[in-house]
């Protein structure tokens, strides 16, 4: 990839807060900078992309031809509750527990 | 004695068969190895007690879920999560008889070149411990080449079982995408993601891709193989039509050293019978990467929200409400890498980008698909380097996210197209192994593993590395 291509969109600190946001990270002041920094330089990267023009053709999200796939409606063993709750974290009775509040 | 050094699975199968030795006997032999140059490598995350039988053990990337055994994709978020059920690839191991004998490091979710991105720190590279194993399958790979494992289960993303193969002298596999089930495999980017065999031997690497195939009901984008899988047994390349795509042998990127051996192999398939021809992928090279860092990252933000400390997993103890858990549990989890991808991922993905870039993506991936479609009418299989260089020291590229990105050049690509790729040694440069990477149409893993023969063959490659030869 060319190192020095024009910066198209810089991510700027709102937007980068807006995007941790979205994702549900935490990040430290710190953090914020070091990623920051890079994830421009990897947007700037990848925006490569961008040089093709591809308004004709088709998209690609699966590499095989399968179009669909039917299962007979029939109810299969499937994991206890004890198994499905063995890795929780915190849990009430049969339910995972978590703290209130927060959106 | 069993040398686990110098033993093929193909050999070790036979001990046992022909009674020499005991199932106990051979795990054994593999976990004194283990204990005895482990703590040097750190291929493995957990090792496994033999719960008895004949079969023979096999080392498993620790991205694969293992009932009862932990399970941390090398990831802090993950540190004591133990399955509560096999995955596909896992269960059909264990109807061959085949027995886990422990969980290998790799990078954080599989996202890396190196296995430096692995929470519980780096494995080393058998060949010279001061270099990288490649990755993110380094610990798998390792194994092998260190006689730890006969053989072991790797993913491959963008290149994780083919590139750390390379840089360990070993066999690898990437298989056909949607030959091998995904279920219970931790996921990274699941139209990219393949489980597929990592060997001494092309041989043993085709058997157990046999073991691995077919459709699982649990996996929807599972196909069924069109034919079985065939042991190679030609020495010959006679008819076998290889293109050489000329930018993926002349990029600048590639060591003098690496090119060298690539061009000794070309000629050596000439010799062998096949037909060379030299053949061109020009927006494979150019776009394949900035491709796979949107659609790879897009698809891990999505993945890697389950990751909420609700569920399994780590869970931040200093929050006091959800929003909090959910933030500070990922914060205080993941690592810097994952983390970066999230973060591309989400923005990529985001109202008003997707279409640039998530979308846009998508159609340069139909591009790299007829691009490659277009040289397979000419050409039965193409032959290239796998990684542009040989293994490089620990730290190398740490810093440099973009510069570790591009050890993956030339195996994205195939990947994006989901294409089959095998990884063959083909001799040392500085010391050090060196792999060409054979690709080849959907479904072709049989051509594959018949051309990776009759070169592994000619070449006559020692897997050994000379100081592990040394130390037994």
């Amino acid at each position: 990839m060319e190192k020095n291509r024009r910066k198209l969109m810089a991510i700027d600190r709102e937007q980068l807060l807006h995007v941790a946001h979205l994702a549900r990270l935490e990040l430290s002041d710190d953090e914020l900078e070091r990623l920051g920094a890079q994830l421009n330089d990897i947007i700037d990267a990848v925006s490569k992309v961008s040089e093709l023009d591809l308004s004709d053709v088709p998209p690609t999200s699966h590499p095989l031809d399968v179009v669909n796939v039917w299962e007979a409606d029939e109810p299969r063993p499937c994991l206890t509750v004890e198994e499905a709750l063995a890795n929780a974290p915190e849990r009430e009775g049969d339910y995972f527990k978590v703290p209130p509040g927060g959106s | 004695m069993i040398d686990t050094l110098r033993l093929s699975a193909y050999d070790a199968l036979e001990l046992v068969r022909s009674r020499q030795v005991s199932g106990a006997e051979l795990f054994a032999a593999y976990r004194e190895a283990i204990d005895r140059h482990d703590p040097e490598l750190h291929c493995y995350l957990h090792v496994c007690e033999d719960e008895g039988g004949d079969g023979l053990p096999i080392a498993v990337k620790d991205v694969i879920g293992t009932k009862g055994i932990p399970t941390t994709a090398g990831s802090r978020i993950l540190e004591h999560y133990v399955p509560v059920y096999d995955a596909t690839v896992i269960a059909r191991c264990k109807q061959h008889g085949l027995r886990v004998l422990g969980k290998t490091n790799t990078d954080e979710f599989a996202m890396g070149s190196s296995t430096e991105n692995s929470a519980y720190g780096p494995t080393r590279n058998p060949w010279d411990p001061t270099r990288v194993p490649g990755g993110s399958g380094g610990g798998s790979a390792a194994a092998v080449a260190a006689g730890l494992a006969p053989w072991a289960l790797g993913s491959d993303t963008g290149g994780s079982i083919k590139q750390p193969a390379a840089l360990c002298g070993n066999v690898g596999l990437r298989p056909t995408y949607g030959t091998v089930s995904r279920y219970g495999v931790v996921a990274f980017a699941s139209s990219l993601d393949q489980v597929g065999p990592v060997a001494r031997t092309v041989r043993d690497c085709a058997y157990l891709y046999s073991i691995l195939a077919g459709r699982d009901p649990c996996d929807t984008t599972t196909v069924d193989l069109p034919h079985g899988v065939e042991l190679p047994e030609r020495t010959d390349l006679n008819g076998v039509r290889i293109g050489v795509p000329t930018e993926f042998t002349e990029h600048e990127a590639i060591e003098p050293g690496v090119r060298a051996l690539v061009e000794r192999t070309v000629d050596l398939c000439r010799e062998l019978g096949a037909e060379v021809g030299e053949c061109s992928l020009p927006r494979s090279l150019d776009y394949g990467v900035p491709c796979y860092y949107l659609i790879a990252p897009a698809e891990a933000s999505s993945n890697l929200a389950r990751y909420d400390g609700v569920r399994y997993g780590y869970r931040s103890p200093n929050a006091d409400d959800r929003y909090e858990m959910y933030t500070r549990t990922r914060d205080e989890g993941f690592g810097d890498e994952p983390k970066r991808r999230i973060m591309v991922g989400t923005y990529a993905l985001s109202a008003g980008y997707y279409d640039a870039y998530y979308g846009q993506a998508q159609k340069v991936r139909t591009v790299l698909i007829r691009e490659h479609a277009e040289a397979f009418e000419r050409f039965d299989v193409l032959l290239t380097p796998t990684s542009p260089t040989v293994a490089f020291e620990l730290g190398a590229k740490a810093a440099n996210p973009l510069a570790m990105y591009l050890n993956d050049l030339l195996t994205i690509p195939s990947c994006m197209a989901g294409l089959p790729g095998l990884n063959v040694p083909c001799g040392l440069s500085e010391g050090l192994p060196v792999g060409v990477q054979l690709i080849g149409p959907q479904f072709s893993e049989n051509t594959l593993f018949a051309v990776g023969y009759a070169l592994e063959q000619a070449i006559g490659f020692d897997p050994v590395p000379p100081r592990m030869a040394a130390a037994v």
